[in-house]
């Protein structure tokens, strides 16, 4: 009886989807609150009953993006076996390329949930790359707005970073985030952001991103932190050629005290490059070897160490007109002039110095950078940077107006002043009721 | 065309610029300048500069750091003799060790004098403290004054200079004229001095000058060597070399037992070379009529400041080379003199390439009795620190200035300043909104 109840319940519930998915925003609020009722309907793990799945194949996914949406979550809650898995991915991304996102919306946290469990599936079948495609369409439809950050985004990373697809993640983290919700998922989007960035050799980037973990307020020390510290320490030495190891004033105090005891040999290393000498800064690569190899940084160390190279050449620039290969390969230390030769060509090549090799003489000069500032591009870039940062300002503005009349801030310095001015009859209230 | 009629001008000069002092090629009429090899230290006449205590720490601090042994056991012989004159016996033991017999049976230690001198000091200590309390009970303010202060002569001489530098200081207290003040200054600054503690020099002498009108002009010179001194001490050559400058010639004799008027031309020329400008050489060192007395005792001195202002830089150098032997005996500027010499070969460097758009690299190294590989090296490191706005065609060993494009260097550092702005401000909207959401978190869980 029950059985024959719940089963009836259940097509029930299928036909409410079929008729109010196409309605208006009433129905379709009416038919989240049904569903929402009928959740441990769903998820009963009475394996007697017909697993919601077998119910999917009346549902459309374009039309009852959200119906679909609860089923599919009740589906894949319980265990999967490994030949289901490929199914159940496919299944998954098919939902994702086909719903609706003002429908799935409404209930993110399912989304979420069902998109997270797409990626284990993934990773399990250890293709990753199959789950990139699909997650940045399912980021792409849960957004909101490309200003806000989802928990989806260090997800999505997760996958490009595993799949090497760097410029799908790269595509993303062009968008300016502004509005985030959970701490934990900005740090890992900042985190794997980064990563893709030292990845694609956008070390600017990539500076930014960890620099906004790094001083993130944060009320206690996280893993994040820490990795996100080392990783900038060596992104900061290839990007700016020096490291500070004091904090800025925003950091919070939890960072300032602890993160410079796990990164030691990363310091170390700063330290030996600001000497100026690749036999220095070798040796202690070699010192701390082991130590970048367990952190999985030992590639971006070696970047570090030619970036250098590189920065003694750019030195070089600023102080000779000409220089013959070999003074070039005394002064910057390197082993021969044609090891010289090569750096010097490979930068030439990069637009990272502007010279000019004679090979007979064997004698490099250095020109001046060619730019004039006088082209139309140079001031269309100029006009757009600063239509940009005025927007940037306004939004600013905002920002602090907003804030001033947020009841709970109101609320906050109320209180504070009351206790400091007693003759101060201004009127903000001591509490506003919210 | 300008750029060779440059060319042929500054070669004319480079040729007077690096045939100098000696026979310069083509007979031009030589100016006599003797160049004088600084000759060895002669340790008496040195000493004979000097008086009291400085004498004998001058001297020991010669025996410590010269090589030639014959002058070693002169300036300890010398040193024996002026403590045997005063009453400092753990000094005399020093002494005695570092001789280690060597000057003689005459010079050897003295158990005798030693103990005499001791057994002095103790009785005369304790007619001394009598004396204090005495007046003490009597509240009479000048005894006590001249009490403490006899006191502090006494530990003076007797080598305990913390003591001394105690008892000094309580007569502040007692001092009714500005005079006592400035005598009670001026003891402090000599203690501080011998102790090594310039922080208080500098803070004495500024009190003492508090009181314009018990310094007479003496006593004015006196402080502004000390204030010279604390400032050479402090490495603040700059600051030094006025004060040293600022001194007056009355200084003459009268402060012998810290500095002779020699230093004060040699610490006030060497620091002015390293530090000033071009016009503020000329104007507070070559026109300085005050200061001319001074250098006329210190003839290389003056002679090398000469040389540098009208850019015989090779002559400047030479007697620098000479002079630093000498300089690294004495006691207040050996740590100084590598550091001065380095400050004044860059200035020489530099006043040489400011005036050409372009400069040979041989003739230059010729001027400065260097080879070009070294200069280049001595270029490069001036270059980097952007003291010198050039760059050098090692291809052809020629120095080219260049000046930075202002334009270009705007533009870029507009986009770079833009760029950052950007940053930071949307690293801003970030944090507040990480904030908010905390906040929020906060409040939602005070409600429950």
């Amino acid at each position: 009886m029950n059985l024959n109840a719940s089963t009836n319940s259940v097509e029930a519930l299928v036909a409410k989807i079929q008729g109010l998915s196409g309605g208006t925003a009433r129905d379709l609020a009416h038919l989240h609150s049904l569903l929402k009722e009928s959740e441990d309907l769903l998820v009963s793990s009475d394996s007697t009953r017909p697993s919601p799945a077998s119910f999917l194949s009346e549902l459309d996914p374009s039309k009852h993006s959200l119906g679909y949406l609860y089923f599919l979550e009740a589906s894949t809650s319980r265990p999967i076996s490994k030949e289901g898995s490929g199914e159940v991915a496919l299944s998954i991304s098919r939902f994702i390329d086909a719903c609706k996102a003002d429908q799935i919306r409404l209930a993110p946290d399912k989304f979420i949930s069902v998109c997270r469990r797409f990626k284990d599936q993934v990773l399990l079948a250890e293709a990753p790359i199959r789950g990139v495609a699909p997650m940045l369409i399912a980021v792409r439809k849960l957004q909101i707005s490309s200003e806000q950050l989802t928990p989806l985004h260090p997800d999505f990373l997760l996958l490009c970073l595993l799949a090497k697809c760097y410029k799908t993640g790269l595509s993303v983290l062009e968008d300016y985030i502004y509005e985030v919700d959970q701490p934990r998922d900005f740090f890992l989007y900042c985190y794997y952001g980064g990563m893709i960035c030292i990845g694609q050799k956008q070390f600017r980037k990539a500076s930014e991103l960890l620099h906004n973990v790094v001083t993130a307020p944060m009320s206690t020390i996280n893993a994040i932190a820490v990795e996100a510290y080392k990783k900038y320490i060596l992104v900061s030495l290839i990007y700016a050629g020096q490291f500070s190891t004091s904090f800025p004033k925003y950091t919070s105090s939890v960072a300032q005290r602890n993160l410079k005891n796990f990164s030691q040999p990363y310091l170390d290393l700063a330290i030996s490059y600001s000497t100026g000498k690749i036999s220095e800064l070798e040796s202690c690569v070699q010192m701390h070897k082991e130590k970048f190899e367990a952190d999985n940084n030992l590639g971006v160390v070696k970047q570090v160490v030619s970036s250098m190279y590189k920065r003694n050449i750019q030195r070089l620039t600023q102080t000779y007109l000409t220089l013959s290969l070999e003074d070039i390969a005394n002064s910057v230390e390197l082993k021969s002039s044609k090891e010289a030769e090569m750096h010097v060509l490979q930068m030439i090549q990069d637009g990272e110095i502007y010279a000019t090799i004679n090979q007979k003489d064997g004698m490099v000069r250095f020109l001046e950078d060619p730019e004039q500032y006088k082209t139309c591009q140079m001031i269309e870039h100029i006009d757009s940077s600063i239509q940009r940062i005025m927007a940037l300002s306004k939004k600013l503005s905002a920002m602090d107006e907003h804030i001033s009349c947020d009841p709970l801030y109101l609320a906050k310095v109320g209180r504070e002043r009351h206790r400091f001015d007693f003759e101060d009859f201004d009127s903000v209230p001591q509490k506003l009721n919210m | 065309m300008e750029a060779e009629d440059d060319i042929g001008r500054h070669m004319m000069d480079e040729n007077e610029i690096y045939a100098n002092g000696g026979d310069g090629a083509g007979g031009e009429p030589q100016r006599q300048r003797p160049i004088i090899s600084g000759e060895q230290l002669d340790v008496e006449a040195y000493a004979a500069l000097y008086s009291g205590r400085t004498k004998i720490m001058r001297l020991l601090f010669i025996a410590e750091r010269c090589d030639n042994v014959s002058m070693q056991l002169e300036a300890l012989r010398m040193a024996y003799d002026e403590i045997k004159k005063g009453e400092n016996t753990h000094i005399f033991r020093d002494v005695v060790q570092k001789i280690d017999g060597r000057l003689g049976p005459n010079y050897g230690p003295d158990p005798a004098w030693a103990d005499a001198v001791d057994r002095r000091a103790e009785q005369r200590r304790e007619k001394l403290e009598n004396e204090l309390n005495a007046y003490r009970t009597n509240l009479i303010k000048e005894s006590i004054r001249m009490g403490y202060n006899d006191f502090g002569d006494f530990y003076y001489a007797h080598g305990a200079l913390a003591e001394a530098f105690k008892n000094y200081v309580r007569t502040r207290d007692y001092c009714t004229t500005s005079k006592h003040i400035v005598h009670m200054c001026l003891n402090a600054i000599l203690v501080s001095i011998e102790m090594g503690q310039f922080t208080h020099v500098t803070s004495y002498v500024s009190k003492a000058e508090q009181s314009p009108d018990a310094v007479d002009a003496v006593t004015s010179a006196k402080l502004h060597c000390a204030a010279g001194l604390a400032h050479l001490e402090g490495k603040k050559y700059k600051l030094a070399a006025r004060k040293f400058l600022e001194t007056g010639p009355e200084l003459g004799n009268n402060y012998t037992e810290v500095i002779a008027a020699q230093d004060v031309a040699t610490y006030g020329g060497l620091c002015a070379l390293a530090s000033f400008d071009r016009t503020e050489l000329k104007s507070k060192v070559i026109d300085n009529s005050n200061f001319r007395n001074f250098l006329e005792l210190v003839p290389e001195i003056r002679e090398l400041i000469q040389d540098f202002y009208t850019s015989h830089y090779a002559s400047c150098l030479e007697y620098l080379g000479n002079l630093k032997a000498n300089l690294l005996l004495d006691i207040h500027l050996h740590d100084h003199v590598e550091t001065l010499y380095d400050q004044i070969r860059n200035k020489a460097l530099i006043q040489y390439t400011h005036p050409f758009v372009s400069v040979d690299l041989r003739m230059m190294a010729n001027a400065f009795k260097t080879s070009i590989a070294g200069l280049e090296k001595e270029l490069e490191a001036l270059i980097t620190e952007n003291q010198i706005q050039a760059r050098i065609d090692s291809h052809n060993k020629v120095l080219y200035a260049r000046h930075a494009d202002q334009r270009n260097a705007t533009f870029q550092r507009v986009l770079q300043t833009g760029g950052e702005f950007d940053r930071d401000v949307r690293a801003m909207l970030l944090r507040v909104s990480l904030m908010k959401h905390d906040y929020a978190l906060k409040a939602s869980r005070k409600q429950h």
